[in-house]
């Protein structure tokens, strides 16, 4: 057997949103990963997140790369569509499917093998398209699948679990991301849910390219002394430059908070992201002063977490392309054939 | 300023309507639309043309060529030869001078003295001081270097007896509504002309005479008709990475969306194009169009494919529609990127690793560059796999006459098998890998349509019917024997082979597809004229259809004739079809050059005369 099947039995208490979906709603298959992986948590922020926000499951698309993170989209949203691609092409066959058919939700999930090393370059013109997608990299700097090789998000100077030393430079995906025009870019921890699920409501609720790399301990092969990208150490190493809030559109905005502590933001879809700054006069809304505060950070060994940036009036590929609002798979011949009789004056421009 | 005629020692070539003509020029100089000006112009006589560009990998400052074959019969391969040769490239000089027939002439520019060791003796040498003509009439330098092009076409018009007014109106049709630029170019074109119909009255045997050959046929690059196939057959993502030959399929896909394809009252586009950053984004965009239900196609070439393979081995065994249009070149590697060869056939029909089979489609000239595409994408719909449409940079990249391009109002688009949320909801069984009509080919369901059911994960890793993930073999095989069944079923789909017989019974056939076609269709008619008998049938598609074993088994050897080095086609005949190696005779041309009836001739002769063969007119002279 080599998959597993969800009871699909319900509790009768389980709360229900708006749609009437329980939380049960949103899971997928049993996930097959190892006990205590970052992933699977990461997945559950995301049934939260898609059930907080009363999306109908069949209207997200989801789609991965190859990997462990890649398998994951077969854990969650099981009345969803998914497509396992090739390793490294995620981006690519994301933004193809967000072309034919504007009217799903796109999220992506990847891994840092997947995104930093196979697919940079996918990754990299994806975000400079801006295509309207939630971009998930769940980051364990370990390529687990293949049994422990580092990948290219290890830090420098970090052990593997079998004593051998990264002395390559790690990629940034979040500075990156800033660098190529990514207009909702976020960092944020698997073991953190509170921080986690409205970072990723937000980034559903943003019209453009949302990128947020969930750095998410590998129990298996980078959960020892000497990883960074374990439990211990982003546990000891994390700064959160805020906490977020999600609002959205049809809620009543009433938390109440001093002035000069809360950036509010209102995105195209009218949902408001409502930033309790936890660091000093950050702005996520000023792109260089991003990349330089997490320069800062990096340089001391921390970890910044929370939503880095955010441009809530960017476009996205399809207001690059001016395509029509109707998705194009919904175009019929009617619509698309120009007929004979154009065909007869193109004929006769051609002698 | 010096013109000149210096006779050559051979006879003068003479000819109307029947030869060939070279331009040798500078790339970047500005030679191109004044060579596509003159070959327009006999067509407008009603004489018909097979212009051909060859050029360098280059933007400026190297050797490029343009070939015009006229022929009133309408045979539009290249011949091979020149009886003309306009030497506008001194680097070039002596090697254009060698292609000169013996009798031919060659037109050059005299503005300068050439010592007279750089001509040859049997040829006739027309000098034209185009330089000093130019110098004399334009200040700026731009104009001069421009409009020399135009001198010769003026020239070239008093000498071949092309009507003035015909270039005078293509002229005005090119600079429509920009005067500034229209006046000069005619004054240059009327200079040549006085000054051919002054200094070289009867220096040239070779004329033109208007006639009515041209008929309905329109003039057009096949990548523009391919185009113009995808907006017909309903493609709305193109993805693709600029390459030679395949880039003026794309830009021309994007020129006729801007026309026929925006929403009158939004203004917004029916259409999206990416140019992607390689050629492995450009299909993973098209795979994901296709997953989602959107026609989609990339435009690429050999190299292009190479880097698709992994997901063309995804599109085939996840079953996605995909099409994909490969405008050959020479090959491997960056092998000769400007020149033709039909040498990605292997490489199309088993890319990607595993077992693997695509369909492949094999349009003749611009027309079925049209038809064909626009089939490829019904056909990817239909059959849930990648559809190959196999140009060449011949067919492409060059102006061909063909037939109009025709659509039927009352045609639709074969979406295949897409299972509905209407069919879910009536609780139709949906297996997305479950072969149900016994054709191999299984429903689909697109993403977003049915709130609970019909929703599949899609991936290249083996499954169920029911698309669930198992690595057992049984169920391996299901799917991979399912997909030998649809590659059969496509047979009957794909575009059949076209049969042309002999006049009387013939022993030998020959097999050949694309672009040989016209070299082909000249070969025939002179074989049949020498009473050589030679039936021959024209591949249109892979898999190949039981008409291809049927030709075979009636013919005693079947010549196969191919335009690269290892007879990719005959390969796949051997190896698909279980035929004898023997009986299929390879005749193969891959120099870079397009194929031609004398070359098609010569190898057949050759090859009958090992075997003994004798024309049948000529034993019956014998006999006589």
């Amino acid at each position: 057997m080599t998959y597993l099947a969800k009871p699909r039995l319900h509790h009768p208490t389980l709360p229900h949103n708006k749609l009437g979906f329980t939380r049960r709603d949103y899971e997928g298959k049993i996930s097959t990963l190892c006990a205590g992986c970052g992933h699977d948590s990461i997945s559950a922020a995301l049934v939260q997140a898609c059930w907080e926000l009363d999306i109908e499951p069949h209207r997200v698309a989801k789609l991965s790369g190859i990997g462990c993170s890649s398998k994951t989209p077969d854990y969650f949203l099981g009345a969803s569509h998914g497509f396992n691609t090739v390793h490294g092409r995620m981006p690519s066959v994301l933004t193809g499917a967000n072309l034919a058919n504007r009217e799903l939700l796109y999220l992506g999930v990847s891994g840092d093998g997947d995104s930093a090393s196979i697919g940079l370059g996918q990754f990299a013109h994806a975000m400079r398209r801006g295509v309207n997608m939630t971009y998930i990299v769940e980051n364990n700097g370990v390529y687990g699948l293949t049994k422990g090789q580092f990948s290219a998000t290890a830090d420098q100077g970090s052990k593997s679990k079998k004593g051998a030393v990264n002395s390559d430079t790690a990629i940034d995906l979040v500075a990156m991301a800033l660098q190529l025009g990514a207009s909702y870019v976020g960092r944020s921890f698997s073991g953190d849910k509170e921080q986690l699920v409205p970072l990723i409501k937000g980034a559903i609720s943003h019209r453009g390219a949302a990128l947020i790399d969930v750095i998410s301990p590998c129990v298996a092969f980078n959960n020892h002394p000497g990883s960074t990208k374990s439990y211990d150490y982003v546990r000891a190493h994390n700064e959160a430059v805020n906490r977020l809030d999600f609002m959205p559109r049809r809620d009543a905005i009433t938390a109440a908070y001093a002035p000069g502590e809360v950036i509010e933001v209102t995105q195209h879809d009218g949902s408001v992201l409502r930033l309790r700054k936890l660091a000093e006069g950050y702005d996520p809304g000023d792109r260089l002063a991003a990349m330089s505060h997490i320069a800062q950070h990096e340089a001391r060994g921390e970890i910044l977490t929370g939503l880095l940036y955010v441009n809530a009036a960017a476009d996205d590929l399809h207001g690059h392309l001016r395509t029509v609002d109707r998705a194009l798979n919904r175009l019929g011949h009617q619509e698309l054939c120009p007929g004979a009789a154009a065909l007869a004056a193109i004929n006769a421009e051609l002698v | 300023m010096t013109s000149n005629v210096k006779a050559g020692t051979a006879p003068r070539i003479q000819a109307v309507n029947d030869f060939v003509i070279k331009f040798a020029n500078v790339n970047g100089s500005g030679s191109a639309s004044a060579n596509e000006l003159f070959a327009r112009s006999l067509l407008r006589m009603g004489v018909p043309v097979s212009p051909r560009n060859i050029f360098p990998s280059n933007i400026q400052g190297l050797p490029t060529w343009y070939e015009v074959r006229v022929n009133e019969h309408g045979y539009l391969a290249r011949r091979g030869g020149v009886d003309l040769m306009v030497a506008m490239n001194p680097q070039t000089w002596a090697s254009d001078l060698a292609e000169i027939e013996p009798g031919g002439y060659l037109l050059y520019d005299s503005s300068k003295p050439m010592p007279a060791s750089k001509f040859r003796d049997d040829i006739h040498v027309l000098g034209v001081p185009l330089t000093d003509l130019c110098a004399t009439r334009y200040t700026d330098p731009r104009e001069r270097q421009l409009l020399k092009n135009i001198v010769y076409v003026g020239v070239l018009a008093a000498m071949l007896g092309v009507e003035p007014e015909v270039i005078a109106t293509l002229l005005g049709e090119q600079y429509k509504g920009k005067t500034k630029l229209l006046q000069p170019n005619l004054d240059a074109f009327m200079m040549g002309l006085h000054h051919g119909n002054e200094y070289f009255d009867d220096a040239l045997g070779l004329r033109i005479e208007r006639r009515d050959a041209v008929g309905q046929r329109i003039f057009i690059e096949g990548n523009a008709a391919a185009a113009l196939g995808c907006v017909y057959g309903g493609a709305t993502v193109c993805a693709w990475y600029p390459i030679t030959p395949s880039s003026s399929l794309a830009e021309a896909f994007q020129k006729y969306c801007s026309k026929l394809r925006v929403d009158k009252e939004s203004g917004r586009n029916k259409f999206a194009i990416v140019q992607a950053e390689d050629e492995i984004a450009s299909i993973g965009i098209v795979v994901g169009a296709g997953w989602n239900g959107a026609r989609a196609f990339t435009t690429t070439s050999g190299p292009g494919v190479s880097l698709m393979t992994e997901f063309i081995g995804l599109a085939y065994f996840a079953e996605i529609p995909v099409t994909i249009i490969n405008v050959q070149r020479g090959g491997p590697s960056t092998g000769m990127p400007t020149r033709t060869q039909q040498a990605d056939l292997l490489s199309c029909a088993y890319a990607s690793h595993g077992d693997t089979k695509h369909v492949l489609l094999f349009p003749e000239d611009p027309r079925e560059c049209f038809d064909f595409s626009a089939a490829s994408l019904d056909l990817a719909d239909r059959l849930q796999t990648p559809i190959f449409v196999m140009t060449d940079l011949d067919i492409g990249m060059n102006h061909r006459l063909c037939e109009p391009l025709a659509w039927d109002d009352s045609r639709t688009y074969d979406r295949g098998k897409v299972m509905t949320a209407d069919e879910l909801e009536a609780g139709k069984d949906f297996g997305r890998y479950l072969d149900v009509d016994g054709d191999g080919i299984p429903y689909r369901t697109l993403p977003g349509t049915h709130p609970s059911k019909g929703a599949y994960f899609t991936r290249g890793t083996t499954r169920d019917p029911y698309a669930r993930y198992s690595e057992a073999g049984p169920e391996y095989l299901y799917n991979v024997e399912r997909l030998l069944k649809k590659f059969e079923t496509a047979k009957e789909l794909v575009p059949q082979p076209v049969l042309r017989k002999a006049a009387r019974e013939a022993r030998f056939g020959a097999i050949f597809y694309g672009s040989t076609s016209p070299a082909m269709a000249e070969a025939f008619d002179a074989l049949q004229a020498q009473g050589v008998q030679l039936d021959t049938l024209r591949v249109r598609a892979f898999p190949f259809s039981a008409a291809v074993d049927r030709f075979i088994a009636e013919h005693e050897t079947v010549f196969v004739i191919e335009q690269n080095r290892d007879a990719q086609l005959r390969m796949m005949l051997i190896n698909e079809q279980g035929i004898d190696p023997a009986r299929l005779m390879p005749i193969l041309h891959y120099d870079g050059t397009p194929i031609t009836a004398r070359f098609i001739i010569g190898a057949i002769l050759q090859r009958m005369r090992a075997a003994n063969v004798e024309p049948i007119a000529a034993r019956q002279g014998k006999a006589a």
